[in-house]
């Protein structure tokens, strides 16, 4: 075990798979000898050199475009997008394109790649650089899309999306960059669509992401040190695919069912999680279900406007606990 | 017009150039009769009148180059070899069909012919072109990418985008612009600011401007082999301008009247087929080879419409399938 930052395990990550397989490539703006602007890609230009490694203009179609390409004849490309934002300038070429090519082809073409970006809240940058997209992504048949929480789970999910052959987006989440986390030893490899309980309860259960995985952890601390309340908190790690038993499996548990979405409130990617455990865990229940997210509103830039529109720990705790009370 | 004077192919060359032109022509006629008669779907964009554009170019290519067209790309389908049947079955969304009615005329697809797509957004396939290229040079294959685009394309920030970067990676790769004049239903001139939309872009990008005829195949040919060798060189990207003339309008519904009448006139009198025709028996060619060239494209149109017309409709069982490599559109466990 080595402890890593979130920030250095994108870089190992990274290492892990151009180390294995010589057809892995890295493309985007200034990944290479800068390291990228968050040092995500430190040393990787040193290491696998420039055809490896390629610095590319502000050219959003272009990069993903080729990575496009490349991925259809036989490279296994990782694109960075440096902003998730930026998926709106590439969005042809990831929701027509990428998503579509195989099917549309009826299996001639692949298209393993991995886009990685930086996405999610906190750090004050504004409502075109702050966003959380993984619901624009995984309403887009054809993309697989992950969102770790961890420094392990970053290797582990960079891995399985560099080898998995089709096209995943990796979120990487920048209020994580600089949180630190034990990374196994030798190869770390978490297959896509396995969630991970990080807390386990027999009252509610707490289905979050990224970011927010460790404010629903801190949270079902809370509640347990405060109200008696044993919340299970259930870090999905992918949306596509999903790992639906798990989340069905801990209401059937808990028979209450909470999400926390960084996300705007509007078909955030908890939509379709209350959706399904309504379809399919509907006799478990015993309270509503409850989404906690983003208001349906752009995302302020100023400290304490940013911390208050984000589901916060103490909006967690005030709802989980409302939530359960009234429903007694 | 063209920068280089026309070759004077060898007869098989030539001959070769013909077969697949006429090929192309009776496909796309028929196709577009077999619209009117409700057999053909959707919508279909011909390149009737643009042949010599995807014949020239086909026949300078080797077998693994790669080939990126529009969504009127049946011509760059053919003219890489693939089979007229799955083709019309595609377009009459049969079982038969090339990507098993998944596709549709908009996005023709023969991978094992290296035609790697039909793109139906403007421009999205330059920088796919561009990745293509980049692989082959990553891999050392030499092999090269063609992508063909229609005029239109040139006002589109994906063409700039992929242009710098292909310039800058000395990828190998050809754009090749098919000026029909028209982008959908306004002329290209009264929408872009420089006479040439691709050529006088070039110097944009460190490149020679380049314009050919695209109504004389033999021209196309010759630019083909100069730029492919270029790009197979190690010399990097090259942008071709092909002057050349859709003979109908935009799509299947578009029947392109905002065209002056002596305009098209004069375009039709430069027909890439019968001009070429006329010019391979000014050399000597016999006109009964040509006359049984023209005779074995009927047939091979015959033959695939009536394999089409027998084939079924898809199964609704296919709806959920490759949508990933696993053949599956599951998401979910």
């Amino acid at each position: 075990m080595a402890e890593l930052t979130y920030r250095a395990a994108v870089a190992a990550g990274i290492a892990q798979e151009m180390d294995r397989d010589p057809t892995v490539v890295l493309i985007g703006e200034d990944v290479g000898a800068a390291g990228g602007v968050f040092k995500l890609t430190e040393g990787l230009f040193d290491r696998f050199g420039p055809d490896r490694v390629r610095d590319t203009p502000i050219s959003e179609q272009a990069i993903v475009g080729a990575a496009m390409g490349a991925a259809m004849t036989g490279l296994r490309p990782i694109a960075e997008l440096m902003f998730s934002d930026f998926f709106a300038v590439a969005w042809d070429m990831v929701a027509n394109q990428i998503a579509k090519t195989r099917y549309m082809t009826d299996g001639q073409v692949s298209v393993p790649l991995v886009l990685r970006t930086a996405n999610g809240a906190g750090l004050r940058f504004g409502a075109q650089h702050s966003q959380s997209v993984e619901n624009w992504l995984m309403a887009i048949p054809g993309l697989k899309v992950v969102a770790p929480s961890t420094p392990a789970d970053v290797v582990g999910l960079m891995a399985s999306a560099v080898r998995d052959p089709d096209p995943v987006i990796v979120c990487e989440h920048k209020a994580l960059f600089a949180t630190k986390g034990e990374v196994p030893d030798g190869e770390h490899v978490v297959p896509l669509g396995t969630a991970a309980t990080v807390r386990e309860g027999t009252d509610c259960t707490i289905v979050a992401i990224a970011a927010m995985v460790s404010r629903a952890a801190e949270a079902a601390d809370r509640l347990a040190a405060d109200d008696g309340i044993s919340a299970e908190v259930i870090d999905l790690r992918s949306l596509v695919p999903l790992d639906a038993q798990a989340i069905l499996a801990s209401v059937a548990k808990t028979s209450r069912l909470f999400t926390v979405e960084e996300n705007p409130r509007l078909c955030g990617w908890g939509a379709e999680i209350v959706s399904l455990v309504a379809d399919e865990g509907f006799y478990s229940l015993d309270a509503p279900l409850v989404r906690i997210t983003t208001p349906h509103v752009p995302l302020p830039s100023a400290a304490a406007l940013e911390d208050a529109a984000l589901p916060t720990v103490d909006r967690i705790v005030d709802t989980v606990r409302r939530r359960l009370d009234e429903a007694k | 017009m063209a920068t280089t004077k026309p070759a004077l192919a060898d007869l098989d060359l030539r001959l070769g150039l013909y077969r697949v032109m006429v090929a192309c022509r009776r496909f796309e006629t028929r196709a577009q009769e077999l619209f009117f008669e409700g057999l053909v779907r959707g919508t279909t964009h011909l390149g009737i009148g643009q042949e010599a554009v995807a014949a020239g170019f086909a026949a300078a290519m080797r077998a693994d180059d790669y080939t990126f067209a529009t969504y009127r790309g049946h011509n760059h389908a053919l003219a890489r070899g693939t089979p007229m049947g799955p083709l019309y079955g595609e377009l009459f969304g049969r079982a038969n069909g090339l990507m098993g009615g998944k596709g549709g005329s908009m996005h023709i697809t023969s991978a094992e012919h290296h035609m790697m797509g039909s793109y139906a957004i403007v421009g999205a396939h330059l920088p796919i072109a561009l990745g293509a290229a980049w692989s082959a040079q990553y891999r050392k294959s030499g092999q090269v990418a063609v992508c063909f685009f229609g005029d239109g394309t040139t006002n589109i920030g994906a063409f700039h985008e992929a242009l710098n970067l292909a310039a800058v990676w000395k990828a190998p790769v050809v754009f090749v612009c098919e000026n029909n004049q028209y982008m959908e239903y306004t002329a290209i001139a009264a929408v872009t600011a420089v006479a040439r939309p691709a050529a006088d872009r070039a110097s944009a990008y460190g490149l020679e401007p380049i314009v050919v005829d695209g109504n004389d195949v033999d021209a196309v040919h010759e630019v083909a082999v100069a730029t492919l060798g270029r790009a197979r060189g190690g010399d990097g990207p090259s942008l071709v301008e092909a002057i050349t003339y859709r003979h109908g309008g935009h799509s299947r519904a578009d029947p392109g009247t905002y065209r002056p009448a002596d305009e098209v006139s004069s375009w039709l009198a430069r027909d890439p087929i019968t001009t070429y025709r006329a010019r391979l028996e000014a050399v000597g060619v016999d006109a009964a080879d040509l006359d049984r060239i023209e005779a074995e494209a009927t047939a091979k149109v015959a033959a695939a419409e009536a394999a089409a017309r027998e084939a079924p409709e898809p199964s609704p069982d296919v709806i959920e399938t490759e949508v990933w490599a696993d053949g599956s559109s599951r998401w979910r466990n």
